[in-house]
């Protein structure tokens, strides 16, 4: 690979919908960390579907963090590589976004710019339906070890970063500070506040809460 | 049994029940179920769905200036439309003035969003239901190629690039990895264009996909980012420097003239390419004149692109703003959304408590209390419906109403308004297109008519695009650099309480934030989307939403392969992407779909 290998690092996922959040809490705490240099870009996708090609189009090296239903005990951490990555999103829809990134990755293949590479780093999500809510523990901890496994991914491809201690300048591409981690979570009004109740079928799975 | 409503549609559910259930979570949950009579033509219709209820839920308590970031990501479609909505909401709440260039550059990237959203909608989303895929692997490049040059000077027309498409399509299709293609109802006799209209259709979904990323380059210059570009309550967070030549962050000349050529290049893709396919595919569908429902009766525009910064009257708005009832063309009514006779919820047909359900409540005073039942009639569970009861409660959607009324909003609406009022800019284009199909105006309250209008409002969109863009720069060079009024950020200025509204013309259609703050933190937050009036259930009077109005009186070229009602349905560009499920009349499932 060449100095000039082009790597996008994608979180997908929806942060108000709880684990569902994963994949732009992963390339948050990423940017918290690590700076790349310039033929890295680290992006917060959203629920943004066709409208990511272009940037899938641009990469040669594209790395995603995101939840994904693997069918595995909530919190495992799993890492799906090449020509997998696509079934594998598409293998069981479990949200809007992942059906919508199968068909990014398509159209990207239509209009022929596929990347060469591709790892997908999901983890499978504990709770969804809570939305205002952020991710549940077992989630939260596997953003560390999701992260590494990206690392180890990158340096394969010899690609080096830089260590960030203390406070520094939030990137671009990252969610609103408003919208960050910690803020998020900390200004998350109360369950008699807000009246989170109702409709069951969005709380079915939370055990009648 | 065959009733009539009080807006005027006579429905019968006496016949089979068709089942179309799009399962999703992130933008809401659509159902539709339809009675077709012997002849497969829909005689009832019923909407379902789920807008999240309630974005009080996530935004009690916090501060009212970051509201903007968690409504950008309610949904993936429209984020920067919920952004604008919700910063205005809060300045008139709090009586914030922001600056001209502040106006001018928020509705250049409302302006891009509508183009760019419209784009993507007919290429990406919508062409399919017209367009057969399939069939395009059966057209003669050579007479493809005679076809595009016949209706554009767009120059990438030749037989090699159209040949080139349709063997990228073979190699796609044979891969057997269809993607977005997929699930389609290929083959279908509903589908009229011949193989040629359809490959060239195609290549331009290849296209559109291709440029469609120049265009959002716009947000990313004066939002900072994109996706999820930034706002700010009080103006723009965009600082402006003409004479800066590459620090950081300062839009300068060089940026401005960036999109400046993509303005430029936008007009030509949107005049070249949308504007001549739309005709050309309507013209193979003269015949096909369903789906009109409300838009020649009720039809409603808040109003958007202020001429100048500050000025709500209707008269600045050069998107119209106003309300037409009763079919009565000569009449548009003004639309006032703090008058609280005017806009109400209503939850007689919603899973929804009010103590009186015969009555509406308007946002202000909006409650939202769940009540999960189901009617007598229900086949199912309440965990698996396999048939709704539309006599009761049967929608997560509540039922605005405008002074009763239920109302169609979106493009078309927008364009009926426009050319009721007589102006110029929606009248003349509405009847070159009408001249040039040899159409009567009638045609134009359709489903085909709602696709027009928005590949009209697409045109005019950028065209008004080049207008801001140039008045943005004359100001700057006049000397005026201001983007944001800082002088009531300080939440020790505001009142105790507060309440406000914000509004925009999404671009698929008229969408309202109401907030009330209160001690410098949100108190109530509701917000009122497009899809909610268009895709309302039933009312205490009986009145039938949008989309129930609009799939009556359709036939079904098939009636388990619902292309026509996805057709219908996607013509309003509901705020929902999902897979959906069709089931056969005992509940087996037949058929998934993907529906955008």
């Amino acid at each position: 690979m060449s100095e000039q290998t082009k790597i996008l690092i994608l979180g997908i996922g929806n942060v108000l919908w709880a684990d569902e959040g994963f994949g732009v809490r992963a390339v948050e705490a990423l940017a918290e960390r690590y700076r790349f240099g310039p033929h890295v870009q680290l992006l917060d996708g959203g629920t943004q579907g066709i409208y990511l090609v272009d940037q899938v189009r641009w990469a040669d090296v594209l790395v995603v963090f995101d939840a994904v239903d693997y069918g595995l005990p909530p919190g495992t951490l799993k890492r799906v590589e090449g020509a997998e990555v696509p079934r594998f999103m598409g293998a069981k829809k479990m949200s809007l976004h992942q059906t919508g990134f199968q068909e990014v990755l398509a159209l990207a293949d239509l209009l022929g710019d596929y990347p060469q590479h591709l790892l997908l780093i999901g983890v499978q999500p504990v709770e969804l339906d809570d939305f205002g809510g952020s991710l549940r523990p077992p989630v939260k901890a596997c953003i560390q070890p999701a992260i590494a496994l990206a690392l180890e991914f990158l340096a394969g491809f010899g690609i080096g970063w830089e260590v960030l201690e203390g406070h520094h300048e939030r990137p671009l591409d990252l969610p609103d500070p408003a919208l960050s981690l910690d803020a998020y979570e900390s200004g998350r009004p109360s369950e008699v506040a807000a009246y989170r109740l109702g409709d069951p079928r969005v709380l079915a799975g939370v055990g009648g809460a | 049994m065959s009733i009539q409503t009080p807006n005027g549609f006579t429905l019968d559910n006496a016949g089979t029940r068709v089942v179309v259930d799009p399962v999703t979570r992130i933008e809401g949950h659509l159902r539709c179920e339809v009675n077709l009579d012997e002849h497969n033509v829909i005689r009832n219709a019923v909407s379902t769905g789920t807008m999240w209820r309630g974005l009080e839920v996530i935004l009690k308590g916090r501060d009212p200036r970051d509201a903007w970031a968690f409504t950008e990501r309610i949904c993936g479609v429209c984020t920067g439309t919920h952004a604008l909505t919700s910063v205005r909401a809060v300045e008139d709440a709090l009586g914030i003035q922001i600056p001209e260039n502040a106006n001018t550059i928020r509705n250049i990237m409302q302006l891009t969003l509508q183009s760019h959203d419209h784009l993507v909608h007919f290429y990406h989303l919508h062409a399919l239901d017209w367009v057969d895929v399939v069939s395009a692997l059966k057209a003669d490049p050579k007479a493809t190629s005679v076809l595009a040059q016949s209706i554009s000077a767009w120059p990438q027309s030749s037989p090699g690039w159209f040949r080139d498409v349709q063997n990228r399509l073979k190699r796609f299709v044979e891969s057997g990895q269809l993607g977005p293609f997929m699930n389609g109802y290929w083959g279908n006799p509903a589908y009229k264009l011949p193989p040629e209209a359809n490959l060239m259709a195609v290549a331009h979904y290849l296209e559109a996909l291709d440029f469609q990323r120049e265009i959002v380059k716009i947000h990313t210059v004066y939002g900072g980012k994109n996706p999820h570009p930034n706002w700010l309550v009080g103006g723009v967070p965009c600082a402006i420097n003409l004479d800066d030549t590459g620090a950081v962050g300062a839009v300068n000349m060089e940026r401005l003239n960036l999109v400046s050529s993509i303005i430029d290049r936008t007009i030509d893709f949107i005049d070249q390419v949308y504007l001549p396919d739309l005709l050309a595919i309507a013209s193979f569908y003269k015949d096909w004149t369903f789906g009109g429902g409300l838009s020649s009766q009720s039809v409603m525009s808040y109003g958007d692109i202020p001429e100048r910064a500050n000025d709500n009257s209707a008269a600045n708005q050069l998107l119209p703003r106003g309300a037409i009832i009763n079919g009565n063309l000569q009449e548009v009514h003004d639309v006032d959304l703090s008058d609280p006779a005017q806009i109400q919820e209503f939850v007689a047909h919603s899973w929804y408590t009010y103590e009186d359900e015969q009555k509406g409540l308007h946002p202000w005073d909006g409650v939202t209390e769940p009540n999960f039942v189901l009617g007598p009639k229900t086949k199912g569970t309440k965990t698996n419906i396999q048939e709704i009861d539309e006599d009761a409660k049967y929608s997560w959607i509540k039922a605005p109403r405008w002074r009763g009324h239920a109302m169609e909003v979106g493009p078309l609406a927008r364009w009926v308004i426009g050319y009721a009022k007589g102006m110029p800019e929606f009248k003349e284009p509405v009847e070159k297109v009408l001249t040039d199909l040899n159409l009567p105006v009638t045609a134009l309250f359709s489903t085909l008519g709602r696709t027009a209008a928005r590949g009209l409002e697409a045109s005019w969109a950028v065209h008004k695009l080049r207008y801001f863009q140039d008045k943005l720069v004359a100001n700057l060079k006049a000397g005026d650099s201001a983007t944001a009024n800082a002088t009531k950020w300080d939440p020790s200025t505001w009142p105790k309480e507060a309440r406000g509204v914000g509004t925009t013309e999404a671009p698929r259609g008229a969408l309202g934030h109401w907030i009330v703050i209160k001690d410098g933190r949100i108190e109530n937050y509701q917000a009122v989307v497009p899809t909610t009036w268009n895709g309302s259930p039933r009312d205490p009077a009986g009145n039938i939403g949008a989309f129930e109005a609009a799939l009556l009186n359709t036939p079904l070229a098939v009636p388990d392969q619902p292309l026509e009602i996805l057709r219908t349905l996607h013509s309003f560009d509901p705020c929902l992407a999902c897979s959906t499920h069709v089931m056969s009349p005992d509940g087996e499932e037949l058929t998934r779909v993907k529906v955008r």
